[in-house]
């Protein structure tokens, strides 16, 4: 559908996407297609599964010798050992035990060399899946998500980030309706209408702001003002919806399994989100930048992490999620294998891991292989770049597709690399 | 051999005790970075751990060392039997292994799954009678010397990182992550009392990490005083920038007498010892180098600090109470003798 912009220029194409099909009053009316990709065919990709991805950020930089790629017994290895899991020959750190025993559901990465040890270029580099250019704005994988993989008939926003607060500036030029909306494992703030106000006195002032769009907008529409209105709808929606954030819903039984502390109440909640069709969810866990005893505080961290990420797992498998979930756990990057005189370890994107799980991923694939010592790559080695492409493969998108931006085909995913084939099904 | 390891510097000190002319005597390279040191109460041996996974036993007379793979991980401490004749190792594996100290290839005489998770610390009582074991578990293990197991004592709710036999017989501390400091009476394993060293541990919001931990615990050679040991100011724990910190408490009254700290010095204290003179003698390692930091029991300030070469892991006291091994990132022993140096004679004169 054309949208009949005032200054009738192409420049506003991507706004006729900033809009929501089931939006209620003169909003509704000018909701467009969902045609955002150069190809047709693309949105007939999508299965009829509502596909999902959540990202769990171990920031700081998780240790891949303390978790996916464990070298027990050499002299980088660490004091931790490496323990069997549910697929024979794949052993991991002593410190997922509970994730050990859902290996069969995961795949790991163990070739990533991203040649940088810079924690925001490193961040840059998996969350928008190049190098960061000076003057380059590019949406990063969560706005990317929520733009191919949105439901026309979910008014929840579709990008959260946990924990956070207000708009992320991480969509470019996907537009704010694909930014991140931080949570803080509870309702947004201000989203409960105000006790002062009546549900009458709220619906005729809704009213009347519709009808003064509506009518400004005969003359007067842009991509702006679309974005303006978009905002409001989806505020209205969100505030109808704002149960949808109360993990205090879950059951007693689930947050005691998940964990009572932060990062086993936000993945419990990016359950919840998943669960009513919220796209992509961006969970973070703090703070895996040990310089100094690595192993104190790995074993501290990780103590949590598995705990409550192997109970988000064994749920989206249970619940029949997974083939169309895609979980990812990344960092910006690794940590060197040597081990500084303060029994740290330090920034190292030569030879480090990710795990993943679901979608059309292979279930217990091991891809890549690193050295004795861990120090480097010997096998399958990629990058970045290859694995956004492998994360938008994982749910069904061609990742070599295009948006279309004004009239211009803007890449997905950096068209220099491409999906790790090994590891898709 | 390094040059300090000489037949001279081998030799017993003979000068009194004197911690200002504390000087390194002795150097000996292993081929990794060391963990944990401790001598062996004859004094003939000094036996170090090493992030290789291995024992060595270094002979005092001559300083050659005999390394031999001792545990599938590391070793975070090590004890002696009263008698000196069996050495005890403790590891990140959950295992504690008996050895004969003198053999001459090192076996296992026995192992014991002794804990769920590392091994921080090992004592054996006075008496030679108990050992004790505290790990990451949260849990302090009394086990008889044949190695069977005599009392479990739960009560600490963070890691245990330390343990200390009191002289008397009849009481065990130990101390753990949380700066708690528990004091165990040995005959009913009950929970007498505790020792409030919170100083020596902090939470850190933003980094969500806690931090420091009670390091090493030691009675003083009257009795009236203990010290626990560690670090504070953990204003940024996962870059290691912290500082050291002896807490001093009455032992009667458990009242918090002394906060040692150590000007411009940035680490942590691992191993704290009473010298017989009174003094207080610990080691630091960290982000401000190596030191071994000595002070009067009534001063906060340290009167005398030897920097070391390499930052400091662990240290253990000579049972003549003169000399003072240290174990280094550097893969050094250091061995510093708490005297005045020897003089060496003029040599005589060749023909």
């Amino acid at each position: 559908m054309k949208c009949d912009y005032a200054c009738l220029s192409g420049e506003h194409e991507i706004g006729r996407r900033q809009f929501l099909g089931g939006l209620a009053g003169g909003v509704g009316a000018i909701a467009g297609g969902l045609g955002m990709m150069a190809s047709p065919a693309a949105a007939k990709q999508l299965s009829k599964d509502q596909k999902r991805v959540v990202v769990i950020y171990m920031s700081g930089g998780l240790s891949q010798l303390e978790s996916w790629d464990p070298k027990p017994k050499t002299k980088t290895g660490g004091p931790f050992r490496a323990i069997p899991t549910s697929v024979p020959g794949v052993h991991i750190s002593e410190l997922l035990p509970l994730t050990a025993k859902h290996m069969d559901k995961l795949s790991i990465v163990r070739g990533i060399n991203t040649k940088n040890g810079d924690h925001g270029k490193g961040s840059y580099q998996m969350q928008y899946g190049r190098n960061q250019r000076p003057g380059i704005q590019l949406p990063n994988l969560g706005a990317v998500c929520a733009k191919a993989l949105e439901s026309p008939t979910n008014p929840l926003p579709g990008h959260i980030r946990i924990p956070g607060g207000g708009r992320g500036n991480d969509a470019a030029y996907l537009g704010p309706r694909y930014a991140s909306i931080g949570i803080n494992g509870k309702p947004p703030a201000n989203s409960a209408r105000v006790s002062s106000l009546t549900e009458e006195a709220d619906q005729a002032r809704n009213a009347f702001r519709r009808k003064a769009n509506s009518r400004f907008d005969r003359q007067r529409r842009t991509a702006q003002t679309d974005a303006y209105t978009y905002s409001y709808e989806q505020a209205q929606e969100l505030m109808k919806k704002r149960g949808v954030f109360d993990v205090a819903k879950e059951p007693a039984a689930d947050h005691e399994r998940y964990g009572k502390h932060d990062f086993g109440q936000h993945c419990l909640m990016a359950r919840r989100l998943l669960e009513n069709g919220i796209t992509f969810v961006q969970l973070s866990h703090s703070n895996y930048d040990t310089h100094n005893e690595n192993f104190n505080f790995h074993l501290e961290q990780l103590g949590e992490f598995d705990r409550s990420y192997s109970a988000l797992v064994s749920d989206l498998h249970e619940r029949g999620m997974l083939d169309s979930t895609l979980i990812i756990v990344m960092s910006e990057f690794g940590r060197t294998p040597n081990i500084n005189k303060y029994y740290g370890r330090d920034h190292w994107g030569t030879a480090w891991s990710v795990c993943l799980a679901g979608g059309r991923l292979q279930r217990g694939a091991v891809v890549g292989k690193t050295n004795a010592g861990g120090t480097a790559v010997i096998e399958d080695e990629v990058d970045h770049g290859h694995l956004f492409h492998t994360y938008l493969a994982a749910v069904g998108l061609d990742s070599s597709d295009t948006f279309d931006i004004g009239g211009r085909p803007i890449p997905l995913a950096d068209p220099r690399r491409a999906p790790i084939t090994k590891l898709l099904s | 051999m390094n040059q300090e390891n000489t037949p001279e510097a081998a030799k017993p000190a003979t000068s009194p005790l004197d911690a200002k002319q504390a000087h390194v005597k002795a150097t000996w390279k292993h081929g990794s970075p060391l963990i944990a040191c401790r001598y062996d109460p004859k004094g003939r041996y000094l036996f170090t751990s090493g992030e290789d996974y291995s024992l060595q036993r270094w002979d005092l007379a001559t300083g050659k060392p005999t390394v031999w793979a001792a545990h599938e991980s590391w070793i975070r401490d090590i004890a002696f039997m009263a008698d000196g004749e069996t050495a005890i190792s403790v590891g990140c594996d959950d295992k504690m292994i008996f050895w004969a100290t003198a053999a001459e290839k090192p076996a296992p005489l026995k192992t014991i799954e002794a804990h769920k998770g590392w091994i921080r610390a090992v004592e054996v009582s006075p008496d030679g009678k108990m050992i004790a074991t505290g790990g990451n578990d949260n849990l302090v293990k009394l086990w008889n010397a044949d190695g069977s197991l005599l009392k479990e004592l739960t009560g600490h709710d963070s890691n245990v990182y330390s343990i200390f036999f009191h002289p008397g017989g009849e009481f065990l501390l130990s101390g753990d992550l949380g700066g708690k400091v528990h004091q165990w009476e040995l005959s009913t394993g009950k929970l007498v009392r505790s020792f409030d060293a919170k100083d020596l541990h902090s939470y850190n919001g933003g980094q969500k990490v806690h931090y420091g931990g009670v390091r090493s615990i030691a009675l003083s050679p009257d009795g009236k005083h203990l010290a626990c040991c560690g670090l504070h100011k953990a204003t940024n724990p996962l870059g290691a920038v912290n500082e050291p910190l002896v807490m001093l408490f009455e032992w009667e009254s458990q009242k918090k007498v002394r906060s040692h700290v150590a000007a411009g010095v940035k680490g942590i204290l691992w191993q704290v010892n009473w010298l017989a003179d009174g003094t207080l003698a610990a080691a630091s390692g960290g982000s401000g180098g190596g030191f071994l930091i000595f002070w009067k029991p009534g001063e906060d300030k340290e009167f005398h600090k030897l920097k070391l070469p390499n930052t400091a892991r662990d240290a253990d006291l000579h049972p003549n109470g003169l000399e003072l091994a240290t174990v280094h990132h550097d893969r050094q022993v250091r061995i510093t003798r708490l005297t005045a140096k020897t003089t060496p004679g003029k040599p005589k004169p060749k023909k």
